[in-house]
């Protein structure tokens, strides 16, 4: 692999744990105030995953649901913290995830002007890049209502196109735009292999071995928490599929 | 990809650690560059929660003025006592705004993490932004406020003075006291969310030592109880600012010295103690 750049991502025997409340015949534990939360389980989602990831490769992440693919990316982004191991990052990773409306009581114009002063843009900048972040998610129309009224399918495209109004030396995208249509689809991939193209690194978790393989160089398997293949995209996306 | 220390490629390469928390200092500067995200959520906040009422921004005012008409009633007119101090109207109401500042400060500020997980786990920006945010607005809203107090104490002819002025320093006291206490309040939250049920508790027993409905310094009054007592209960803040306020306001109100003392060191302290608190676990805010 001498014709790669400079590493940008390293990840070091990442374990991460999660305890949640669990109820039924599983967690009919004692009850007890200080000591132990009832019915507390752990579930250990990442169970000593490593590579190394460099500049100008897009890298798709593969597994079934539950395998620990979000979780893998929460963490590369910092908002999940390990419990062992560690990523070490040239720059803090942006995570484009699934997850619910930023403030949903907000006016989509709220959550613009909110999220591009969250990631760190002037408020003089913040007029200037409104237009291009409504443009480019193409709900003109709709940016006066509340972010809850959205669909699903406005909200991802909304929070995809505050999250790309910066450039991000490393971008993770979580399944983000299986929920867009085809034309936003399209849209935001071009704007995936800019990214790619200007050094960055990309991840990309998906269920569509269609988008992996239009954009990704390489491709991690994850299964039950392990990384049981790390290569380039053909053969492991097909040793994926012929597993099921 | 088998015996291959990572750790030494990141080290090689140069590489920090993701999510690693940065040096107070630094944390303080982040923090800095970004305060416009956290006073324009306080305007907003302000402006959405009030969007579906009919009245909008003046229940801002109207919530906390009701409120304070029904303890009005039930202690000024119902069961007027001695240790309630003439003109009781703007008295009371200065006490119920001053209280309100504090009250929601705590209370939104300990939910300012736990109730924005959404926004915790999809953007990385300092947390601390979000407890401080929550001041902010109810700062915001203690603005209108102190307006329609001014015009309650012209309307009892307590005219303004230039000691009015001194609401400003009171007010600053208080916030930095109100954040101290909201970062306090957000980390612990975390922690354990069975604390988001005792905050109403502590709220209603502050609420009632704080002197708002009667005057601490009448009830407590030398002669009948030993000095100590009302030293002692005047070693609570949130009484300082409420009596500092009245005295700024009131004319005739007076207040002894040692209060601002009081007022000073619970703010600063509390300040750079909430600030300490809150840092030391930023690494772990949005998890499970």
């Amino acid at each position: 692999m001498s014709e790669l750049g400079k590493p940008t991502i390293a990840v070091d025997g990442l374990h991460v744990e999660y305890r949640s409340f669990a109820s039924g015949k599983a967690a009919s534990d004692r009850r007890a105030l200080l000591k132990r939360q009832r019915g507390l389980r752990v579930v250990h989602a990442l169970k000593g995953v490593s590579f190394v990831a460099h500049e100008g490769e897009s890298i798709g992440v593969i597994g079934h649901n539950g395998s620990g693919k979000s979780t893998l990316m929460r963490t590369l982004a910092g908002l999940q913290a390990p419990s062992r191991g560690a990523v070490y990052a040239a720059s803090r990773p942006a995570l484009l995830g699934v997850n619910a409306a930023l403030l949903g009581d907000l006016s989509g114009d709220k959550n613009v002007t909110l999220g591009a002063l969250a990631l760190g843009h002037a408020p003089s900048e913040v007029e200037g890049i409104r237009d291009e972040i409504v443009e480019f998610s193409g709900l003109g129309d709709f940016m006066d209502l509340p972010m809850k009224t959205y669909s699903s399918g406005m909200q991802a495209r909304l929070r995809f196109s505050i999250a790309i109004s910066r450039d991000h030396r490393i971008l993770l995208v979580d399944e983000a735009l299986a929920v867009g249509d085809k034309e936003f689809r399209a849209k935001s991939e071009q704007r995936i292999r800019e990214l790619r193209d200007q050094a960055g690194t990309v991840f990309l978790v998906s269920h569509s071995m269609k988008s992996i393989r239009d954009t990704c160089t390489r491709v991690l398997w994850i299964d039950h928490g392990n990384l049981v293949m790390d290569g380039p995209t053909k053969p492991v996306v097909r040793a994926y599929l012929r597993s099921k | 990809m088998t015996n291959i220390d990572y750790g030494a490629v990141a080290r090689d390469a140069g590489l920090p650690r993701v999510g690693a928390r940065p040096t107070l200092p630094a944390y303080l500067r982040e923090l800095w560059r970004r305060r416009h995200f956290a006073t324009t959520m306080a305007r907003f906040r302000v402006e959405a929660s009030t969007a579906e009422n009919r009245l909008g921004l003046a229940w801002v005012v109207l919530d906390p003025l009701l409120q304070a008409g029904v303890y009005g009633l039930i202690f000024g007119v119902i069961m007027p006592g001695s240790s309630r101090p003439q003109p009781f109207v703007p008295f009371l109401v200065t006490g119920f705004f001053i209280f309100t500042y504090f009250s929601k400060s705590f209370s939104q500020g300990a939910k300012s993490i736990t109730g924005n997980l959404a926004l915790v786990r999809s953007l990385a920006f300092p947390r601390m932004l979000l407890p401080l945010s929550a001041v902010l607005r109810n700062l915001y809203e203690l603005v209108p406020m102190l307006a329609v107090l001014a015009a309650i104490l012209i309307g009892f002819r307590q005219y303004p003075t230039w000691s009015w002025l001194l609401m400003i320093p009171i007010v600053i006291l208080m916030t930095m006291f109100n954040v101290g206490v909201a970062l306090v309040a957000a980390r612990l939250t975390v922690h354990l969310r069975d604390i988001g049920q005792l905050i109403p508790v502590i709220t209603r027993i502050l609420f009632y030592m704080s002197g708002i409905f009667y005057s601490l310094e009448l009830v407590l009054a030398p002669p009948k109880h030993p000095a100590w007592m009302l030293a002692l209960a005047q070693l609570n803040p949130v009484h300082d600012f409420i009596e500092l306020s009245r005295g700024a306001l009131q004319e005739a109100h007076g207040v002894p010295g040692r209060l601002w003392i009081i007022a000073g060191v619970a703010a600063v302290s509390m300040l750079g103690f909430g600030i300490v608190f809150f840092w030391r676990a930023e690494e772990r805010y949005g998890r499970e």
